[in-house]
């Protein structure tokens, strides 16, 4: 019942900051039932790439904060609960409203949000009006993330 | 360049004579603030073994060398009227003591926050007629750091009413507002987040207590508001200016957070 008034509330927030900050270029995506059913592109997510974009320290690696099975990486960080498994966890419309904007999913939440352009206090010039993530790398890092099962 | 020319040997030998002789001044007769206090914790408390005493061995520690550099500037005339810091202070070694540990200060003369860095250009430019030296230049790092040390050991004690009490407030202001693209405040990693790994960090309180610092994955001294800066970039937020009033109140509102941690400069931090 709280989750389903939050997405309700999630929903009506974004539909207005959406139309506040003008962010036409992103995708447009519905939240419902706590994620996101639809793909935000056509082209179907690939892993492999998911998987070399969820190392980049340029898209803000998920490293930072999560443990994860990549074990040719270092000093993985403990700010988040551990990734593995989450496929099994996770439907692949809520791995999708996690990654887009976590704040929807939980407003308190530290994760950033990879797929949303305004609300920001002092943004980085370099990064105002740009997403960590596009669209299509938002669908690649789901189909990876939809591949972690429990053993 | 000097250094670069000078035989090893010597430069090591003028290098250790100096560092002990600061090293020996420092240790007479000065009490040691503790390095927990009501659960406010030093960035000494996070590092590794290896870290600390890199930081507690005057020789080997890497902060030193700027030390060295320092009291050349304190006793070196600059301006028309040939004045040292020296001339008028005499020996940082009885004249500084406890400075750093109050700083920064309100000051009615620039009815505004000034930190200690700020303080020496105000002293050359009021007293020596001598130019200001760079934010984050070597020279600065280097009186800064050694002025500090004078007050190694010395509980963080920064006044935080009366006129510099706005001040304050815009500081506390500061670090609890989220910032930049990760939507990140200073609070939500140096508060509730502390002893976290983050990537290869673990998190500290993030204490100004040991500044100016060594950084070790750098390689280089640094100042409180560069790492201001850094912090804001980490969350791709806008930094603001070294020496800007913004940082300034953060610097304030920081130390406060910090009262009664000992004065450590140079600190050795990962
Ligand atoms: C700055 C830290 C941080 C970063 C970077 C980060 N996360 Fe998170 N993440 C968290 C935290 C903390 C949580 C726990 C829930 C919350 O607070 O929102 C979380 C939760 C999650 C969850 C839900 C897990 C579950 O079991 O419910 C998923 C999935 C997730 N993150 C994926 C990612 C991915 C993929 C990336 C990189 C693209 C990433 N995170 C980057 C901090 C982070
Ligand atoms: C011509 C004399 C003169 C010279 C040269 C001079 N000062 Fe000062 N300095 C003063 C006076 C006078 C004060 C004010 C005394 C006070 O506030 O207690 C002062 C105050 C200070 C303070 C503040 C102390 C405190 O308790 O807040 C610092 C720090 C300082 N000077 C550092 C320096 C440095 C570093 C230099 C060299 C770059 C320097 N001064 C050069 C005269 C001088
Ligand atoms: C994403 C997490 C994060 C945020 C947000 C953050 N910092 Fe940091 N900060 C770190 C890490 C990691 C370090 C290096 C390890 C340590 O000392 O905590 C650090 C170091 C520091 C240090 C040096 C501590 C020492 O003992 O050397 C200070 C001071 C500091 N931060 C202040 C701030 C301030 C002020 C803010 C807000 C403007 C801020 N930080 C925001 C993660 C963060």
């Amino acid at each position: 019942m709280l989750e389903l008034a939050k997405t309700i509330l999630a929903a009506a927030v974004l539909a207005l900051s959406a139309a506040a900050c003008g962010a036409a270029d992103l995708a447009a995506y519905r939240v419902e039932n706590g994620g996101v059913a639809a793909p935000l592109t056509d082209e179907p997510g690939n892993p492999a790439r998911g998987r070399q974009i969820v190392r980049d320290m340029g898209h803000v690696t998920c490293l930072i904060c999560h443990r994860m099975p990549i074990p040719e990486e270092p000093d993985h960080g403990e700010i988040g609960p551990s990734l593995e498994g989450v496929g099994s966890r996770l439907s692949v419309a809520q791995l999708r409203l996690r990654l887009i904007d976590s704040k929807q999913v939980n407003p308190d939440s530290v994760m950033p949000s990879y797929y949303r352009t305004g609300g920001f206090t002092r943004i980085g010039a370099q990064f105002e009006g740009r997403p960590i993530y596009s669209a299509q790398q938002i669908e690649d890092v789901v189909a990876y993330l939809a591949l972690l099962k429990d053993k | 360049m000097r250094d670069v020319t000078r035989p090893l040997a010597i430069k090591l030998l003028f290098g250790l004579a100096a560092l002990a002789a600061i090293a020996g001044s420092v240790a007479v007769g000065q009490t040691q603030a503790p390095y927990e206090v009501e659960g406010r914790k030093s960035g000494y408390l996070f590092m590794t073994p290896a870290t600390r005493s890199l930081q507690d061995d005057e020789f080997q520690n890497p902060g030193m060398f700027i030390v060295e550099r320092g009291r050349d500037l304190w006793n070196r005339a600059e301006g028309p009227d040939g004045k040292s810091c020296a001339s008028c202070h005499g020996d940082a070694e009885a004249s500084m003591p406890g400075v750093a540990a109050r700083y920064p200060v309100f000051d009615p003369a620039a009815n505004g926050l000034v930190n200690l860095e700020m303080r020496i250009n105000a002293e050359r430019a009021a007293h020596m007629k001598a130019p200001p030296l760079k934010y984050e230049s070597e020279d600065l790092l280097a009186l800064t750091t050694y002025i500090s040390m004078q007050s190694r050991g010395q509980p963080v004690n920064v006044a935080i009413d009366g006129p510099a009490q706005p001040f304050f407030e815009q500081g506390k202001t500061f670090y609890e507002t989220r910032r930049g693209q990760l939507d990140l405040s200073c609070g939500q990693c140096h508060e509730d987040r502390v002893g976290m790994k983050l990537r290869g960090d673990v998190i500290s309180q993030g204490q100004l207590n040991g500044f100016p610092i060594h950084r070790l994955s750098w390689r280089a001294m640094l100042s409180r508001h560069r790492i201001f800066a850094w912090c804001n970039t980490s969350v791709r937020s806008e930094p603001y200016e070294l020496g800007s009033p913004e940082y300034l109140a953060l610097e304030l509102y920081v130390a406060w957070r910090g009262r009664g941690l000992p004065i450590e400069a140079p600190a050795v931090r990962r």
